[in-house]
C-alpha cells in the first residue's frame, strides 16, 4: 500500500457517496424497501437513518411504480432522492415511471424543470439467483432518451460516479453488481468525484481491446492475466457510464490495437455490445484486423441449478477464446486455470 | 352552504367561461387541420377544475390528465402560450413539443399532466411529499378520471400518501367511461367512497355540477387536509360532452345516447355558474361584458398562435438532459 491509500469495500464506497453527499447537501434523501432494516442495502446505507432521521432517510411500501413517480416529484419540486433497488429485476415494475414520465418530463416542459433524481438497483447473481433476481438491463435503460446510466466497477468509481450522480440534475441510474460489493480498493476519503460520460482505460495494452462492463471487468483482468503468460498484452476500457457513453476512449484504443472484444454484462441480443460494436465498425472500419466480437449472457432466462448458471454467464475463459480467435492463436490449454471461483465465496442467500 | 362573495362567483365564472370559450375556438379551428396534437376535450368538466383551483393558491401545484386543458386554463389563466402549443409553435408552453395531451407551466403552479392514465399521480405525491419536508404550506392537486382507479399505481400512490400523511388532494373527475368502456364492464366492487375511506384520508363527494358548490367543497377538502395532515379524496361526477378525442360529439356511435347529455345539459357548468352570478345581483350587461373580454382574449391569442413561427429544425435535440450552461 502506497502512503495516502486507503483500501475499502466497494459497498463502502457507495456508503461513504452517500454519508457525505447527504452531509453537504440537505436536500438529498435515500428511500427504498429495507433501506433502514438491518441488512441496510448490503451495509450501503448504515447509520443514515440514526444520522439524517426518518424525512431524509426511509423505508417505503413495495410500489416500485409509484415510488419511481414519487421520487421525479421531489426532484421537481427542489429534493434530490436517492431510490435503493435490491435488485434490477424490480426495477422494471418501474419501467412506466421510468420511460413515460422520469425520462421526458425535462423535455416536455419546454426545460422548465429539472430532475436530479438517483435511482440505484442491484445485479443479482450466483447462489440460485436465477430467473428473477439476476438481470442486469443497461442496455434496455440506455435506449430511453432522457435517462442516463451508469455501471461502477471498482471502489473507487463507485464513490465517485455515485457522488456525480446525485450532483447531477438529470435522472441517473446506478447498476451496481452484487459481486463487485465486497471487492476492495483505493478510495480516497476525502469527497471527490468521477464525471458521468468518461470511459477508463483500467489496463493499459497493445494487442487487443476488451471494453467490459460491471463484472466483466473482473473476469477480463483474470483474462489479460492468463494472456500475459504467452505474451499477448491486453487493454481493458471501462466505459463506466453506459448513457452517455464516451466513445472516443474506446475509439482510439480499438485504433491502436486493431481488435476489438465487447464483454457485457448482460443478453447481448438488441444490447449494449451491438451499440459498442456498431460505433467501433463504423470509426474504425479500415484498421480493424478483426471483426467485433462479444461476448454476454446466453441468450436464456438465467437457470437456477449451478451447472447451468455456468452455462449461462461467460467468464475469462470465454474472453482468452475469443483474443485467440481474433489474433488468429492457437488455444492455449486452459485446463489449469481457476474459472467461476467467485461463485465458490458467494453464499448467498442474496 | 356557504355564501359566495360575488367576487369569487365571478372569478368561478371566468375560469369556467375561459375554458369553454378556448374550447370552442379549438372546435372551430380543428378541422381546418392547424392543430395536429390529439385533443380531449374538457367540455361538461368545466365546474370541477374551475371550483377546485379557485379553492386553491397560486402558489399550490396541480397535476392532471391528457383532458387538461380546463385544468391549465383554470389554475393558469393564460392563453397565449396556450394555444401557441396547440398550433405547435416555439412559443408554445414546450415550444411545440408536447401538445394538447402534456401541458406543463411550472411557474403558475401546474407542474405537468400525463397521457397515459394515473402516470402523474405518483409523482403529484412526491412533489406533496417534498412540500411537506419543505414546511412550505403548499398544497398539490392531482386531478384524474375514473379509470385511473383501475390502475395499480393509483393505489400505490394513495397508500404512500396516507402512510406519511402526504398535503395532497385526490381529485376523481368521474364521467363513467374509460375510452367508451362503461363502468359496468370495468368495475368489481359497489363504491369507491366506501374503500378510500377505510384509507387514513379525508373523503368528500359531489354529486354536483355548480362550480360554487364545487369550490366550497374543495375549501372544506383543504382545511381536513391542513387540520387532519390527512390526504383528502374528492370525487365529482360529470358528463364528457364530446367523443374521447377529438372536437366532435359521438352520439351516433352507439354507446351512449343523446337522451343523456339532454339531461347534463341542463345542469351544464358554465350555464349554472351565469344564473348563479345573475341571482347575486350581476347585471346581465356586466356578465356578457365578462364575456366578451374573454372571448376578445381567446381570439387574440389564436391570432397569434397562427402567426407565430414553428421552432427551428435543431430544437429537436434541446431539453433532453439539464447541462450548465
Amino acid at each position: 500500500m502506497k502512503r495516502n491509500e486507503r483500501f475499502i469495500s466497494y459497498k463502502d464506497a457507495l456508503r461513504e457517496a452517500l454519508l457525505q453527499e447527504m452531509e453537504r447537501d440537505r436536500r438529498v434523501f435515500v428511500y427504498g424497501l429495507g433501506v433502514p432494516d438491518n441488512n441496510a442495502v448490503f451495509g450501503t446505507t448504515r447509520g443514515l437513518k440514526e444520522r439524517f432521521g426518518p424525512e431524509r432517510v426511509f423505508d417505503t411500501p413495495l410500489s416500485e411504480d409509484a415510488m419511481t413517480g414519487i421520487g421525479l416529484g421531489a426532484a421537481i419540486n427542489g429534493l434530490k432522492p436517492v431510490h435503493h433497488h435490491i435488485r434490477v429485476d424490480f426495477l422494471l415494475l418501474a419501467f412506466n415511471q421510468l420511460a413515460n414520465m422520469v425520462s421526458i418530463l425535462r423535455y416536455g416542459s419546454g426545460g422548465k424543470v429539472t430532475i436530479p433524481f438517483v435511482i440505484r438497483a442491484i445485479i443479482g447473481r450466483g447462489w440460485g439467483q436465477g430467473l428473477q433476481h439476476s438481470k442486469s438491463m443497461q442496455s434496455v435503460f440506455a435506449h430511453i432518451p432522457g435517462l442516463k446510466v451508469i455501471m461502477p466497477s471498482t471502489p473507487h468509481d463507485a464513490k465517485g460516479l455515485l457522488t456525480a450522480a446525485i450532483r447531477d440534475e438529470n435522472p441517473v441510474i446506478c447498476l451496481e453488481h452484487r459481486w463487485l460489493y465486497d471487492q476492495e480498493g483505493n478510495v480516497p476519503l476525502k469527497q471527490f468525484t468521477v464525471p458521468l460520460g468518461k470511459s477508463k482505460v483500467l489496463r493499459r495494452g497493445n494487442d487487443v481491446t476488451v471494453v467490459a462492463t460491471s463484472w466483466m471487468n473482473i473476469e477480463a483482468r483474470h483474462a489479460s492475466e492468463i494472456l500475459k503468460k504467452r505474451g499477448v498484452s491486453v487493454e481493458i476500457v471501462d466505459p463506466r457510464t453506459i448513457q452517455p457513453l464516451d466513445e472516443a476512449t474506446i475509439i482510439r484504443s480499438v485504433k491502436k490495437t486493431s481488435h476489438c472484444i465487447v464483454a457485457d454484462n448482460d443478453w447481448l441480443n438488441c444490447g449494449f455490445s451491438a451499440e459498442v460494436a456498431a460505433r467501433v465498425s463504423r470509426e474504425c472500419f479500415g484498421e480493424l484486423k478483426s471483426p467485433v466480437e462479444r461476448i454476454g449472457f446466453a441468450p436464456t432466462p438465467c437457470p437456477m441449478t449451478r451447472v447451468l448458471e455456468d452455462e449461462f454467464y461467460p467468464n475469462a475463459g470465454d474472453i482468452v477464446r475469443a483474443i485467440e480467435k481474433a489474433l488468429k492463436l492457437k488455444p492455449m490449454d486452459l485446463s489449469k486455470e481457476r474459472f467461476y471461483s467467485h461463485e465458490n465465496r458467494f453464499k448467498g442467500p442474496f | 352552504m356557504a355564501q359566495v362573495s360575488k367576487k369569487v362567483a365571478a372569478e368561478l365564472y371566468q375560469k369556467a367561461y375561459l375554458i369553454r370559450s378556448a374550447e370552442r375556438k379549438i372546435c372551430d379551428n380543428y378541422p381546418k387541420d392547424v392543430m395536429q396534437s390529439p385533443m380531449h376535450m374538457s367540455m361538461g368538466e368545466e365546474g370541477i377544475v374551475a371550483g377546485v383551483c379557485q379553492a386553491l393558491k397560486k402558489k399550490d401545484q396541480v397535476f392532471g390528465t391528457y383532458r387538461s386543458h380546463g385544468l391549465y386554463l383554470a389554475k393558469t389563466g393564460e392563453t397565449d402560450d396556450f394555444f401557441a402549443e396547440m398550433y405547435g409553435k416555439v412559443s408554445g408552453i414546450a415550444n411545440g413539443k408536447a401538445g394538447s395531451m402534456f401541458l406543463s407551466r411550472p411557474a403558475a403552479g401546474l407542474i405537468s399532466v400525463s397521457a397515459v392514465v394515473t402516470t402523474a399521480i405518483p409523482v403529484a405525491v412526491g412533489a406533496a411529499y417534498a412540500n411537506k419536508l419543505k414546511r412550505n404550506g403548499k398544497i398539490t392537486a392531482v386531478f384524474f378520471g375514473d379509470g385511473a382507479l383501475e390502475e395499480g399505481a393509483f393505489w400505490e400512490s394513495l397508500n404512500f400518501a396516507c402512510l406519511k400523511q402526504v398535503p395532497i388532494l385526490f381529485v376523481c373527475e368521474d364521467n363513467g367511461f374509460a375510452i367508451q368502456t362503461p363502468l359496468r364492464a370495468r368495475r368489481g366492487y359497489a363504491s369507491i367512497i366506501d374503500i378510500v375511506s377505510r384509507f387514513k384520508s379525508n373523503v368528500f363527494q359531489g354529486e354536483t355540477t355548480n362550480p360554487e358548490v364545487i369550490y366550497g367543497t374543495a375549501l372544506k377538502a383543504i382545511a381536513a387536509v391542513k387540520k387532519t395532515r390527512k390526504p383528502a379524496f374528492l370525487r365529482f361526477k360529470y358528463y364528457r360532452y364530446l367523443e374521447h378525442v377529438g372536437v366532435r360529439d359521438d352520439f351516433a356511435v352507439g354507446y351512449r345516447p343523446r337522451n343523456e347529455f339532454k339531461k347534463w345539459e341542463k345542469i351544464d357548468p358554465v350555464k349554472v355558474m351565469r344564473k348563479n352570478l345573475l341571482r347575486k345581483g350581476m347585471t346581465e350587461k356586466t356578465v356578457v361584458g365578462m364575456e366578451k373580454a374573454i372571448e376578445k382574449k381567446v381570439e387574440r391569442s389564436v391570432a397569434r398562435a397562427e402567426k407565430a413561427p414553428f421552432p427551428p429544425r435543431s430544437d429537436l435535440y434541446k431539453d433532453i438532459f439539464y447541462e450548465k450552461k
